[in-house]
């Protein structure tokens, strides 16, 4: 009875005081969390209704940003779609390839097994220092590889500028972000094959199941869609956060922005412009598109296999 | 016995599939090999070749004469920086084992109450932990600027290392991970007297190892490549890839050699942390399953 008349201060208290232990082994943690997790996008949600710079307190613009981010920046047109190209074509491929090799090489001995799970996943590991070589691949005098190789077979009289032409930008990084981006999903795809419940493979035998692909469709796959919901969640976010790659290889801005993503626009706009607010929004957009590709895939990978 | 046995071989999964299916196979993963390898390769061929053979045409994709000129080049270059370059190596080990630490013990101490506590909110909290795996730091990089900058952390050592501690991936493995352990070993405990504390540090704590260990390469490897100049611009207190990258930036075409040799060396740790861990990766991905919603 007495619970019920308490105050909301009090309930409050009365909640700490009884999950105490729990609160307060998690509060380290949810310290940073809140700090610097949380709250940056949060600052970004009430900045991207103002006019900031930092050096002056923000003035509320209401929706402007968001008015210009849509209709008045052409250049965020083209880092929204590069954006979206790089998640519609880099996802699915990345996550397929990633699927297919660990799905192959499971019936692997453990030690080949090894190797090439480090051989896919070393590429995410090492950062711009593995992205440089990429610049003399793809160098644009006739001792980069692709020029020099082109050009000695007579494919080439003239070494083509891979990372400053506008044509060729994107076709370029698609290939460096593919490499890099085999990373988490596939281990988490190898752990998942490893754990499908083999009394599984001889029950859909009996039920008729005839190669291997069927058995990969009607029985792998449903049960492992929990590993393939969060690898996907770790793609969508990888394919999302393309910038740095762009920025290292093409420059920042590219050639004509060809190369531009809205990591590197919202670069460009914080870093070299200081136009925080403008940026914020374009921050909270990127956020939110992540959000419902999230939604979607869950959704269908949900149905696969049913 | 012997012919069931046999029949089940001759059912077994082997025999169901054929050897244009496994030629297929073995050649589609030396294709994706060549093309996840090659890169590495050709970094780690670059930086021995010597200058003359960087610039030949055609390029080769083997070298002829071996040579560690790059390397002593870099050491040289190093070792005539205006900050001593053992500073740059200190500053690289403190923040990466400082920070990857900090989030291991701090993830794993709020892994448990959520993985093994009843209380109310728990699910709405870990919603908002799941929610945290989207925002990276590569998307919130400018409002964890501002706010970096407004505690006024710019250029000390903390604008490496705190941002990253509460990272949401971390907190998640480690909760799925914990998950799974049985709960009469945690009851035993109980019954024993034991308080939550102990209960985490001196019995979910050793059997979580593999979980523990992922969750340390995966922030170790964070930290390693995410230390950027953006944050931190005083150089006593930059780390060896930023030191190492103005020194190839510097020179782009003189010294290509020795940046490709500065790139093989950034590679070694992350590296060789994941094979000698990779074991304990694999194990732990296998509960890292989200479901559908």
């Amino acid at each position: 009875m007495q619970a019920k008349k308490m105050s909301i201060p009090n309930r409050i208290a009365d909640y700490f005081k009884r999950y105490r232990t729990s609160w307060l082994m998690m509060a380290p943690f949810l310290i940073f969390f809140v700090i610097f997790t949380i709250f940056p996008v949060v600052l970004s949600i009430i900045l991207s209704f103002t006019d900031y710079d930092m050096v002056q307190a923000p003035i509320f613009v209401g929706v402007e940003n968001y008015l210009q981010v849509f209709l008045n920046d052409e250049y965020f047109i083209v880092a929204l779609k590069n954006t979206l190209i790089f998640s519609i074509i880099i996802g699915p491929a990345s996550y397929v390839i990633c699927f297919l090799v660990a799905w192959l090489i499971n019936e692997l001995k453990p030690l080949p097994r090894a190797l090439v799970t480090a051989l896919f996943y070393i590429p995410t590991i090492v950062g711009a220092a593995g992205w440089s070589v990429w610049r003399l691949i793809f160098s644009s005098d006739q001792y980069g590889l692709i020029n020099g190789f082109l050009m000695k077979f007579g494919l080439l009289n003239e070494p083509i500028g891979w990372l400053t032409d506008e044509a060729y930008i994107m076709p370029v990084l698609i290939i460096v972000q593919l490499w890099m981006s085999m990373g988490i999903s596939f281990l988490t795809f190898i752990a998942g094959f490893q754990n499908v419940d083999k009394t599984l493979y001889e029950a859909g035998m009996m039920d008729g199941v005839k190669n291997r692909f069927q058995e990969l469709w009607y029985i792998t796959i449903p049960s492992m869609a929990n590993q393939m919901i969060f690898g996907a969640v770790m793609q969508i976010v990888n394919c999302f956060a393309v910038g740095d790659v762009s920025a290292t290889l093409a420059g920042l801005p590219s050639t004509g922005y060809a190369g531009e993503t809205i990591v590197t626009h919202i670069m460009d706009y914080g870093n070299l412009r200081y136009e925080f607010g403008y940026a914020c929004a374009m921050g909270v957009v990127l956020v939110v598109m992540m959000q419902y590709s999230k939604k979607f895939v869950t959704w269908l990978i949900g149905r696969m296999g049913h | 016995m012997i012919k069931m046995k046999k029949r089940k071989k001759k059912l077994g999964i082997d025999n169901r599939r054929s050897k244009i299916g496994n030629g297929l196979v073995i050649f589609l993963l030396l294709v994706l090999g060549a093309f996840m390898a090659f890169p590495l390769y050709y970094t780690f061929i670059q930086s021995i070749k010597p200058s003359e053979e960087l610039f030949q045409f055609p390029p080769r994709l083997y070298v002829l004469r071996p040579t560690g000129e790059h390397y002593t080049e870099l050491f040289q270059l190093m070792s005539n920086l205006w900050v001593p370059f053992s500073r740059y190596l200190f500053n690289t080990l403190f923040v990466s084992i400082l920070g990857t630490l900090l989030h291991v013990i701090f993830a794993g101490m709020a892994a448990y109450p959520l993985a093994k506590h009843n209380f109310p909110g728990k699910d709405a909290l870990f919603a908002v932990i799941l929610l945290g795996l989207m925002f990276v730091g590569q998307v919130t990089f400018l409002p964890s600027f501002i706010i970096i900058s407004k505690l006024k952390l710019l250029n000390t050592y903390w604008a490496y290392l705190l941002p990253s501690i509460g990272a949401s991936l971390g907190l998640f493995l480690m909760k799925q991970f914990i998950e799974q352990l049985p709960d009469s070993l945690i009851e035993a405990a109980r019954i024993d007297g034991a308080n939550e504390w102990k209960i985490y540090f001196q019995i979910v704590f050793p059997n979580v190892k593999p979980a523990t260990l992922t969750v340390f390469i995966f922030q170790f490897v964070n930290i390693w490549n995410g230390l950027s100049k953006e944050l931190v611009y005083d150089e006593q207190l930059k780390v060896v890839k930023v030191a190492l990258e103005q020194i190839s930036a510097s020179n782009a075409y003189a010294r290509m050699g020795s940046g490709m040799a500065g790139s093989v060396l950034l590679m070694i740790p992350p590296i060789v942390v994941f094979i000698l861990l990779q074991r304990h990766v694999v194990e732990t991905m296998t509960f890292a399953g989200l479901k559908e919603g």
